[in-house]
């Protein structure tokens, strides 16, 4: 089929979503009021905006999961040749991993990986 | 009987014969559009009437059974249902990004389709590195969540997008490292070879060990991924009341709950290509009359069948195991998975080098 059939199928999701949407907004009488409008947190009244600096203790994991990412990257092509390179491919890796578990082990000792 | 794969090459002999090619070409995308809009419509009324059958029956209650014979037009009306429902924007929301973010995620849904092999020679595009294709897209989705959640203005829908992200973000890692597994084993990146490197057995019967610990592995990320209990930290409906889709209404929450139904078909679909033989039917030994039989069952018909299979087990975890706790959930991929993975994918290349594989 070719790279055509990528744009076909976003095209498709496109107007899939599009009608969805825009037969529910045909079908209904839509009314606004204040209260329709606000946040919805159980019933209680928003306390301020969600659109601040918060501490998120995510960021470390995300920044240790970009290095795992990468390296994941590099390891497809290694993956389709190791059945002809052999024993050598084998040397690799584990040299690859090795530095890549080092720096893990690093982050797992600097309590990168703790949940606070 | 005619197969997909014939019915496929008698429309695109009789487009080719009716038309110039480039616009044979242009009706055939056109029809895989259809074909794919028709397939996710059905996809989302079976899998919601499954998943909740199937909670009916763990739970010994009935389910759905007053909207036609036997409640199989629950979904249905539910549709409706959510179609004259108002998709309501409130009025903090960052508008465009709100309603961009299910459009996202149902572009992702749809795109990750493409080199998904449904039946024998059936499938929309071989593309060359197709394993790798469908982990790079399914790692976009995690956008249209972070862009829902931090739209919303809405504390509940942050928390949860932020929880959805790292744990997607997480899980994805030991989802790679299994898929790298077969990929090693079989050599290519192709899906069409790895499911024709499988027709001799499949490779959770040929690989043994490492196809095994990878194959559980697999299940796991995915579950995690799919955001499905025992992983549902991105809205744990007691915590956070919706997660990231709380603001959501009508058609635009419908469009995410049919992403999420989908992408479980999809990740699904991919285990059962990967371990399972994707279309390859059931062999024992060679040239017996119990080989001769499992041929006779369409091509297509085992590939629904495993990837069924496989959502019926993911179904099944969610009412065997309680929800994790967010911290836990993040040692058991970082501690855990992570390291079993990476000795799992060494075990692979060594079994591979040695031919110890059957």
């Amino acid at each position: 089929m070719g790279g055509g059939s990528l744009i076909a199928l976003m095209i498709a999701a496109i107007a899939f979503s599009g009608m969805a949407i825009l037969i529910s907004k045909f079908v209904l009488k839509a009314t606004t009021n204040k209260q329709k409008g606000e946040a919805y947190e159980c019933g209680i009244p928003t306390q301020g905006p969600s659109w601040i600096q918060f501490n998120v203790g995510y960021y470390l994991f995300a920044l240790i999961f970009l290095i795992f990412d990468v390296e994941l990257i590099f390891l497809f092509p290694w993956a389709v040749v190791v059945k002809q390179v052999g024993w050598l491919a084998f040397v690799e890796i584990i040299i690859f991993f090795f530095i890549l578990f080092m720096g893990f082990l690093y982050a797992h000792k600097k309590g990168a990986l703790q949940w606070k | 009987m005619p197969s997909l794969e014939h019915i496929a090459n008698l429309v695109h002999d009789w487009l080719n014969a009716q038309f110039s090619p480039g616009l044979a070409l242009f009706f055939e995308f056109f029809i895989i559009g259809v074909l794919i809009i028709g397939l996710f419509s059905i996809l989302g009324l079976v899998l919601i009437m499954m998943e909740r059958k199937v909670s009916a029956w763990m739970q010994l209650r009935l389910g759905p059974n007053r909207v036609g014979p036997k409640g199989m037009f629950q979904t249905v009306a539910d549709t409706v249902k959510l179609i004259v429902k108002e998709g309501m924007t409130p009025d903090g929301v960052d508008k465009l990004l709100f309603n961009l973010a299910p459009f996202i995620v149902m572009i992702v849904a749809m795109v990750i389709m493409a080199p998904l092999m449904f039946a024998k020679n059936f499938q929309i595009w071989d593309i060359n590195i197709g394993v790798f294709f469908i982990t790079a897209i399914s790692s976009l989705s995690v956008i249209g969540i972070l862009m829902a959640g931090w739209a919303s203005n809405n504390k509940y829908s942050l928390l949860g997008a932020m929880r959805s992200g790292a744990q997607i973000v997480s899980y994805e890692l030991s989802a790679g490292f299994a898929l790298l597994t077969i990929v090693i084993l079989t050599g290519d990146l192709k899906i069409s070879a790895i499911v024709n490197a499988q027709s001799d057995g499949w490779w959770i019967f040929k690989g043994h060990l490492p196809v095994w610990i990878a194959f559980v592995i697999f299940m796991i990320a995915v579950t995690a991924e799919t955001n499905r209990a025992p992983f549902d930290m991105a809205e744990a409906e007691s915590e956070l009341t919706a997660g990231f889709h709380t603001e959501y209404s009508g058609m635009k929450f419908a469009l995410f709950f049919l992403a999420e139904y989908v992408n479980i078909f999809v990740v699904c679909a991919l285990g059962a290509t990967l371990f399972l033989g994707g279309w390859q039917p059931l062999h024992f030994g060679t040239g017996t009359g119990f080989n001769r039989v499992m041929d006779y069952i369409p091509s297509s018909i085992w590939f629904a069948g495993k990837t069924f299979f496989l959502i019926f087990v993911i179904m099944w975890f969610r009412w065997t195991f309680p929800r994790l706790r967010i911290d836990q959930l993040l040692n058991l991929e970082w501690k855990y998975l992570l390291p079993i993975s990476m000795f799992n994918l060494l075990l692979a290349t060594l079994i591979t080098i040695m031919g110890w594989h059957f």
